[in-house]
């Protein structure tokens, strides 16, 4: 049977910089005039994250999320929203990516570019989670698929 | 209302045994059975001893092989429909579960007899599968879907139902126990109101009522009931609808096929008799014969018996839980609840003491429970739930709360 056998696996899936982002969200809340607003849930649980989003050309210029959900969900969004502004599409694509093979256990990515979200990594060995820390990821690339028309 | 007296002192059945996974696994803590319960080794040994002895395609065969097997399938019904409380076991359709007896209901009968003007009543505190078929017959039909609302305790409010109730309500449907939040409905005021006020189908989701306390459908006053063989102690992929012979006589049939005929024209057919008439293609003997054995063994122990010993944990349970700072237990008083706790902790998403929770060896269930109505009712996304069933005991307990503290720890918030 497999389960987190120590509690080992536990602080290494809740550690402090996670609990950081949970407890003091960076970026929450709304933007007067957004770009894209996307809106999506987690059917699994019912969590729901808002996802506003300015552009400056092909950069984002500034995004805010919102919503309830768990400490992972949270503290992903968090992350993502202090780690993709002010960079370019592609370089977002390229964090996405990454971020989402660490997740589903492929690599462990490269920290210079994956930076604060490697403290998921633990996620990987709670296959339930996963869909909780995409959760805001897919709702980015919904508003980057809206830009882009 | 006390439905069942409470006792003094905490009950244990000790028939863990009985079940491999959980003798298998002694750390294991499972407290998720009103999604799914364990299997006793006697289920398990019935499933392997038709599949050994008496395999082969009822209703098919002149041989006697097929004839076994039929046997054995007929035989089930019988002792299912016995444990039910249902005289005519003919009246009692085989289905793969709960949802798919609530969906013949609304396909076979909703579909002939409602109409453009028509009013369907479902509860807040309906499973989605209690639920979206009615939702979607309304909307095929041009008919009103009406919600009845609920107490602040989480009880289906009967001053609200009987406003919604009139001569075009059709459809009343209910769950007989709230899986979200373990509220027992009082059937038989709904089912009293219904008939005073409307000439109404009543339908009755049984899924968390069947497998916890003695259920009788002939005196229950329903007009179908629907049930889940793998939440109690039955294989996965078995349950039932029971219903009234004159409605189920009068329904067209839900699917069409082999066994469910009685003569195919090339210009028409007509329908085998009850129960064949609802169970076209080849049935799910197997686990017919399983769940069989799970309600002979449910027998063993009591229904009395099991109502009690769930109650028993259930009080202690509430009152530990009680005593953890910041936690909200939701729904009415544990004496008017069965064996399901939902609950939050304050900081604490219900995914994270989950995942907390699973680190200590315990099973339970976090999310919304298919009743978003519900969710979105009591304003919370999601809960977490603790259910009990006949192989719990205190050991289940003190894991329960020693995870709860933990994650409450791990979670503590503190200003810097």
């Amino acid at each position: 049977m497999s389960r987190p056998e120590s509690s080992a696996e536990l602080s290494a899936l809740y550690q402090e910089m996670i609990l950081d982002h949970y407890r003091r969200p960076r970026n929450k809340g709304s933007l007067d005039k957004a770009d894209a607003s996307v809106e999506m849930k987690n059917p699994l649980c019912g969590d729901e994250i808002g996802l506003q989003v300015t552009f400056d050309g092909d950069s984002v210029s500034d995004l805010r999320f919102s919503g309830r959900g768990c400490s992972i969900s949270q503290a992903s969004a968090s992350m993502m929203t202090q780690l993709v502004k002010g960079k370019k599409r592609e370089e977002i694509d390229s964090i996405r990516n990454q971020f989402r093979d660490l997740m589903l256990g492929v690599s462990q990515g490269d920290e210079r570019i994956l930076g604060s979200l490697r403290s998921l990594s633990g996620v990987a060995r709670f296959p339930a989670r996963v869909k909780c820390a995409l959760l805001a990821w897919n709702a980015l690339e919904t508003a980057l698929a809206e830009r882009a028309g | 209302m006390k439905l069942f007296p409470d006792s003094e002192r905490l009950s244990d059945l000790k028939v863990r045994g009985d079940f491999p996974l959980l003798a298998n696994n002694p750390g294991l803590h499972y407290l998720d059975s009103a999604a799914t319960s364990q299997k006793p080794k006697v289920v398990l040994d019935a499933l392997r001893e038709f599949y050994e002895t008496a395999n082969a395609n009822p209703h098919r065969g002149a041989y006697s092989l097929s004839v076994r097997a039929t046997e054995c399938y007929h035989q089930s019904r019988v002792r299912i429909a016995q444990f039910l409380g249902v005289r005519d076991s003919d009246c009692l359709i085989f289905t793969r579960g709960t949802t798919e007896g609530l969906n013949l209901v609304a396909e076979s009968w909703g579909y002939a007899n409602v109409s453009s003007g028509d009013e369907i009543v479902v509860t807040a505190l309906d499973h989605h599968a209690n639920f979206v078929p009615w939702q979607v017959l309304a909307m095929r039909k041009g008919a009103k879907f009406r919600v009845c609302e609920l107490t602040p305790e989480g009880k289906i409010d009967l001053d609200f139902l009987s406003g919604l109730l009139s001569e075009r309500t059709k459809v009343v449907a209910f769950n007989h126990v709230s899986n979200a939040i373990g509220t027992i409905n009082p059937v038989e005021e709904i089912v009293r109101l219904v008939r005073e006020k409307s000439d109404a189908i009543l339908v009755c989701d049984g899924a968390q009522s069947a497998p916890h306390f003695p259920v009788s459908f002939d005196s229950l006053g329903v007009d179908f009931y629907a049930f889940s063989g793998h939440k109690m102690l039955g294989p996965m992929g078995i349950g039932g609808l029971i219903g009234k012979r004159e409605l189920l006589e009068e329904m067209p049939p839900y699917q069409t096929g082999g066994d469910m005929i009685e003569f195919v024209h090339d210009d028409r057919t007509t329908w085998n008799v009850l129960p064949h008439k609802f169970e076209a293609g080849t049935p799910n003997a197997a686990n017919a014969v399983g769940l069989a054995a799970a309600v002979e063994y449910l027998d063993g122990i009591g229904m009395h018996s099991v109502i009690a010993h769930e109650r028993s944990l259930m009080s202690t349970a509430q009152r530990r839980l009680a005593e953890i700072d910041g936690l909200h237990i939701y729904g009415p008083p544990a004496a008017e609840r069965s064996g399901v706790l939902s609950f939050t902790m304050n900081d604490v998403h219900p995914h994270d003491l989950a995942t907390v929770l699973d680190g200590e060896g315990v099973c339970i269930r976090a999310g919304h429970h298919c009743a978003q109505p519900l969710m979105r009712r009591l304003d919370v996304p999601a809960t977490a739930r603790a259910s009990f069933y006949v192989y719990n005991d205190e050991s289940d307990i003190d894991a329960l709360v020693t995870g709860i503290v933990k994650a409450r720890e791990i979670f503590a918030y503190v200003e810097t």
